[in-house]
């Protein structure tokens, strides 16, 4: 008994030790496997690296060469375009909003209704990327069940609807998957609010509006961030579902920045222009994240 | 407290048997398995069930091993499309862990594969081997470097022309023994077809970026080469960017597609299973007039092809490719082909040529083209009754009379997506054939460096 404080002293060395012990495979594994791949991305984007040709025998440093090609590769702008087009309006407007308006409309609801709205959008979520993907090519096809519908109801010819309208299908799509995401995150967030606040401005007269604008979106500001944030970097890098259903066609028409690297990287054979794109979308991610704290001055 | 001491020893002795797990894998990729036979790893670009490769391959297997007993061929296909096989195989060929030690190369990838030191030259083994000068001499330089090395051993050659429906001919007035003279007469022909039965396809060719070389070679070049252009300058080593062949050509893909209406629905052409709809389900049923495509189509409607034909000449006729406005020589094809190669990262090189050598005599190389619908690369096969009696025979080797190959220059690959991505662009009504004529102008300049072009 009288040895109690020794113990606890070196007990607490020996949690420190056993800890860094457990946790050091851990941290060797992010090494190799994270942060090696990353810092060689950044290598690679300065060298000719190719899978083919005499440049994949001769690896040379060739400076700023792939950052300058970029500058006037007309196809890498459209591409830059397309992604903020893809990000913009597919998880900013579409997932983010879609998801606190679900979020807020059933907020209150009976518990019932509540699962059975839950489960069918959460559905979509915990579906893998390559299987909506699919799943959007046999609904929107020229004999998929949209066309049918319309086919039915009005007589008029299929649409060829990833042809004609290949951006707004691959946003769609996109919409549909990710919404879920949005909507567990504004659930969790709304479901704290106290009651009292809202019953509070009720009883002051406040519109739902009013209340909306007043009390619960500022309550709920650091969700919104970091939720916006979140969904921005994960749509900046959807790379299978656009693949799958558009393969960045037709011409260029979805060519996001991945696929335009998977493009550059593994059909024209050019793995170090390729790796420098990639930067360009790491760069594009953090600025995305800059704008969000700055805008919404919130601190994580 | 027992299970915290015995925690340590199960996660190390867990790691243990990974790694000896990893170890085994290692040996079974090396030449001694454990029958004690060399394993000798074939790769080609598989088509999964319809593959007239595989069945030959298999029926090569079975006897090749019955009379080698040392030797174990595995057969080890890459299922992908066209474009990512390439890729693949660049891969695979990186590390002796994973490289094959026979490759099925398409001679416009084998100068930029042999220039990564992906091959292993083969002039020792031709040099000492009587039957190479069986090949017939300008197939050779198909698979040879731009360095004057040998690199494979010829398989394959073909050639391309218009795949007609006979009966969609006749139910729209057009002679079966319809002979184009023009690209005016393709489309005047296809407009025939439209005007009669409007749910037949007229025409149709490869213009997805899915569908890799073949929108190139099989669309692009037979074209511009058809308007007396070429791609590339050998002589001078430049390319040509500036042609007005160029942006012709790409007219004749928009003329199609979009002005005149007369291809498939995007639906159809951007679909990566474009040629197997095209060339195994609607030319046979009579659901298009004309494809524009390769020869060893034959393949699909000979016995045990994917859909045989009673009498093929009686449904489908083959006719060379006009040249732009019937100028001299009349008809254009581009050719190609396949062949196999020993990586440089194999590990049995003595043994992979051995069986290279087996594939390639004269029986094998003639059944080869039989399966596959392809032409023959040796003089004797060439020769051969049965080869002689394929349908559709005369026509496909006539075609060759004018034919052009691929620039050999290790960066073709790249110009050629370059042009997929131009071909598409007009198709799919995104750029106009100027506007994809000068993206591509620019794109070609890029890759080739400004002092290469003309």
């Amino acid at each position: 008994m009288e040895v109690t404080p020794n113990i606890s002293g070196k007990k607490k060395i020996s949690d420190n030790i056993k800890s860094s012990i457990f946790l050091s495979p851990a941290l060797i594994l992010l090494l190799i496997f994270f942060l090696t791949p990353m810092l060689l991305t950044i290598v690679f984007s300065f060298t000719n690296l190719a899978l083919t040709g005499t440049q994949a025998q001769n690896l040379k440093f060739v400076g700023f060469d792939n950052f300058v090609q970029m500058f006037n590769d007309a196809e890498l702008y459209n591409s830059i375009g397309k992604t903020l087009i893809f990000v913009l309006f597919s998880a900013i407007i579409g997932q983010c909003f879609l998801g606190f308006l679900i979020a807020f409309l059933m907020k209150g609801k009976n518990s019932t209704f509540r699962r059975a709205i839950g489960i069918t959008v959460i559905a979509a979520w915990v579906t893998p990327e390559i299987v909506v993907g699919f799943s959007w090519v046999a609904f929107l096809g020229d004999n998929g069940t949209l066309n049918s519908i319309i086919t039915a109801l009005s007589g008029i010819e299929p649409i060829a609807f990833l042809f004609e309208y290949p951006m707004v299908s691959v946003v769609v799509a996109n919409i549909w998957r990710g919404t879920a995401f949005s909507m567990m995150a504004f659930q969790a967030a709304l479901d704290d609010i106290p009651l009292e606040v809202e019953e509070a401005a009720v009883m002051d007269g406040a519109s739902r509006w009013r209340i909306v604008r007043n009390i619960t979106i500022p309550i709920v500001k650091g969700t919104i961030t970091t939720n916006l944030m979140l969904v921005t970097l994960q749509t900046l890098g959807v790379f299978t579902l656009i693949y799958a259903m558009t393969g960045g066609g037709p011409g260029n028409a979805t060519m996001t920045l991945p696929i335009y690297m998977y493009q550059q990287a593994f059909v024209s054979y050019q793995l170090g222009y390729g790796t420098a794109i990639s930067l360009v979308i790491l760069i594009i991610g953090a600025l995305f994240s800059l704008l969000y704290l700055r805008f919404l001055k919130v601190k994580i | 407290m027992l299970k915290r001491k015995m925690f340590v020893p199960i996660l190390l002795s867990g790691i243990l048997l990974l790694s000896a797990c990893s170890d085994s894998d290692n040996a079974s990729g090396n030449s001694d398995s454990k029958s004690g036979k060399t394993e000798i790893k074939i790769t080609w670009r598989g088509l999964g069930e319809q593959d007239n490769i595989k069945r030959y391959l298999e029926g090569f297997e079975a006897d090749f091993e019955s009379e080698n007993e040392d030797i174990d061929i595995v057969l080890s296909p890459i299922t992908a499309s066209e474009g990512d096989y390439f890729s693949k195989v660049a891969l695979t060929m990186q590390s002796a862990e994973t490289a094959p030690d026979i490759v099925s190369e398409d001679t416009f990838m084998l100068s930029a594969d042999a220039n990564a030191g992906y091959l292993k030259p083969l002039d020792e083994y031709v040099e000492s081997w009587d039957e190479w000068d069986n090949f017939i001499e300008n197939i050779k330089s198909g698979t040879t470097g731009d360095d004057g090395t040998v690199y494979g051993i010829p398989t394959t050659t073909d050639s391309r022309g218009i795949w007609f429906n006979k009966e969609v001919f006749e139910a729209a007035g057009l002679p079966s023994d319809w002979e184009p003279k023009s690209w005016e007469d393709v489309y005047a022909a296809a407009e025939t077809i439209k005007e009669e039965n409007a749910d037949v396809v007229p025409f149709a060719m490869n213009v997805a970026k899915a569908n890799g070389e073949a929108v190139s070679m099989q669309t692009f070049e037979m074209l511009l080469y058809g308007t007396g252009e070429t791609l590339y300058d050998g002589e001078n080593g430049k390319w040509n960017v500036n042609g007005q062949g160029i942006t012709d050509s790409l007219v004749f893909v928009d003329e199609i597609m979009n002005k005149r209406d007369l291809g498939p629905s995007l639906s159809i052409a951007l679909n990566a299973n474009y040629s197997s709809v095209m060339t195994q389900d609607l030319l046979p049923t009579g659901g298009v007039g004309m494809v524009l495509d390769g020869n060893w189509n034959i393949a699909h409607y000979t016995e045990g092809g994917a859909h045989p034909l009673e009498d093929i000449e009686a449904t489908l006729g083959f006719v060379p490719f006009p040249t732009k406005d019937g100028q001299s020589p009349g008809f254009i094809t581009m050719s190609g082909g396949w062949g196999w190669s020993i990586p440089e990262k194999s590990k049995n090189h003595d043994v992979a040529w051995k069986v290279i050598q087996a594939m390639s005599t004269e029986d094998l190389q003639t059944k080869r083209a039989l399966t596959g619908g392809t032409l023959a690369v040796r003089n004797d096969s060439a020769e051969s009754s049965d080869y002689l009696e394929r349908p559709l025979i005369e026509q496909a080797t006539k075609a060759l009379e004018n034919a052009n190959f691929r620039p050999k220059n290790d960066l073709y690959p790249n110009v050629s997506i370059e042009i997929q991505n131009a071909v598409e662009a007009v198709a799919s009504g995104t750029m106009s054939p100027e506007e994809a004529a000068a993206n591509y102008k620019s794109k070609v300049t890029d890759i080739v460096g400004e002092e290469n072009v003309y």
